[in-house]
């Protein structure tokens, strides 16, 4: 499948097929909803044990639960400040949300959903929308004011209102665009290389000597996808949370 | 050994999925994320934003509504037990201070007691020897006068009986030498010899 007529078929990976049979084939569940859902299974087992054991001396499991939550709930206090805490559920599911997506995608066979533009971008679209339904519902008319700055010359009025809107609706494109295009160039390279070793290894005797560059290459690509994964997830969530706060306070 | 076995089982099932996804049977062309015109793809890209948003409406709810309410109970349950444990060891801290301070008071007021009676019992019994030294000299002091008046008694005594002896054996030595003698004239003679010598 990686190297038919020894051509590098890196993209096909991202293909996605109806999962679930019959019905899955009906409704258009593919294999990345069903990564999803394994996502959101991940996430809510952890919390659940985590609140379960409940223990005052944390076991392993449950100090991740507490350490993912007091990450987010830290950031989020960090950036938005004490009226964030309302939305701490919200940057909380993102965060987990795409930091499972793009764990789950570096098991091997695993399909990586966060390497879909489209999932990312309606991702940022209800991230969007949810900063822009705050910030109306907190400031109401108040917030067009969010695309003049107070203090600027009047006269630059028709400079400053058309570029802080395209920044503002900018932010879209710019966050789903940085998670997918991470997450596809990553693995495509891991693809590559891989391909590679299977191309290299062919080459009779010393084939085995000639791919296990490439596989070193691949050993040291995993190490950092694995770092891409975390900060990936970590930046969608802290702009999730940098965006809320303009939301909140205005600049 | 469950938890084993479940990751085996969910090692198995990965593989089945991925082979799905080769099963197109129109080849996708270019980045298969954009291919809307692709009978099969383009449907499966559009189900795929439906089933997100109804994936990530469930993640948010289960975390908003169960999960984190419960896991921020358990984290305020720990910081709770620990500022009442901290506030339990600053009170017991501030008992033991004080039971300190007391302890050293008590300590301070023991031992100026007993500084003032070590010096009370110093004084009686410096008090005690002096009388008791008192005592002794006025005995000796009156020995001494007693003894002193003897002697000088026994002294007048003796001048006494010098004149007598004195008288007596110049009366003999007289009455030897000349025949006979006048005792008052002897008597006389030796008084003044007596004087004459500081001895009467």
């Amino acid at each position: 499948m990686a190297a038919e007529g020894k051509t590098i078929d890196a993209l096909s990976q991202f293909e996605l097929s109806p999962v679930l049979g019959i019905f899955g084939n009906a409704v258009s569940f593919s294999q990345s909803n069903l990564f999803m859902v394994i996502a959101v299974a991940i996430a809510y087992f952890l919390m659940k044990v985590t609140a379960d054991r409940g223990e005052l001396v944390p076991g392993r499991l449950q100090a991740l639960g507490e350490a993912s939550y007091g990450f987010i709930a830290g950031m989020v206090r960090d950036q938005v400040g004490d009226e964030g805490k309302k939305y701490f559920p919200f940057v909380f599911s993102i965060f987990m949300f795409v930091l499972l997506g793009n764990l789950l995608g570096m098991l091997p066979y695993a399909f990586t959903f966060t390497s879909h533009i489209m999932v990312t971008l309606t991702l940022a679209i209800v991230v969007f929308v949810v900063v822009t339904g705050v910030a109306l519902a907190i400031h109401g008319m108040h917030f067009f004011t969010y695309f003049f700055p107070e203090g600027a010359p009047k006269w630059l009025a028709p400079i400053i209102i058309p570029v802080e809107i395209i920044s503002y609706f900018s932010r879209v494109v710019s966050l789903s665009v940085r998670l997918f295009a991470n997450m596809v160039a990553g693995h495509v390279m891991l693809k590559v290389f891989a391909t590679f070793v299977v191309l290299l290894g062919g080459l009779g005797a010393v084939g085995p000597f000639v791919a296990a560059m490439p596989l070193a290459v691949n050993v040291v690509l995993v190490g950092f996808e694995f770092l891409v994964a975390f900060l990936q997830a970590y930046v969608f969530a802290i702009l999730t949370s940098i965006y809320l706060h303009d939301a909140v306070h205005l600049h | 050994m469950r938890r084993v076995t479940l990751l085996a089982a969910l090692a198995a099932t990965l593989p089945t999925i991925a082979m799905a996804a080769s099963s197109s049977a129109v080849p996708v062309e270019g980045m298969p994320q954009l291919a809307f015109g692709h009978p099969e793809q383009g449907r499966l890209l559009i189900g795929q934003v439906v089933w997100l948003l109804l994936i990530f409406a469930a993640l948010y709810f289960l975390m908003a509504k169960i999960a984190l309410p419960r896991v921020g109970a358990v984290i305020e349950n720990r910081h709770a037990r620990i500022a009442a444990d901290l506030e339990a060891a600053q009170a017991a801290k501030a008992e033991a201070d004080g039971a300190m301070a007391a302890h050293r008071a008590a300590t301070e007021a023991a031992r100026g007691e007993a500084r003032a009676a070590v010096a009370s019992a110093v004084q009686a019994a410096q008090a005690d020897s002096d009388a008791k030294a008192a005592a002794l000299n006025a005995r000796l002091n009156a020995q001494i006068a007693e003894a002193e008046a003897r002697i000088e008694a026994a002294r007048a005594s003796a001048m006494g009986a010098i004149r007598g002896v004195a008288t007596d054996t110049a009366e003999a030595l007289v009455a030897k030498l000349v025949g006979r003698a006048d005792r008052a004239a002897i008597d006389t003679a030796v008084g003044a010899a007596l004087t004459a010598q500081g001895r009467a």
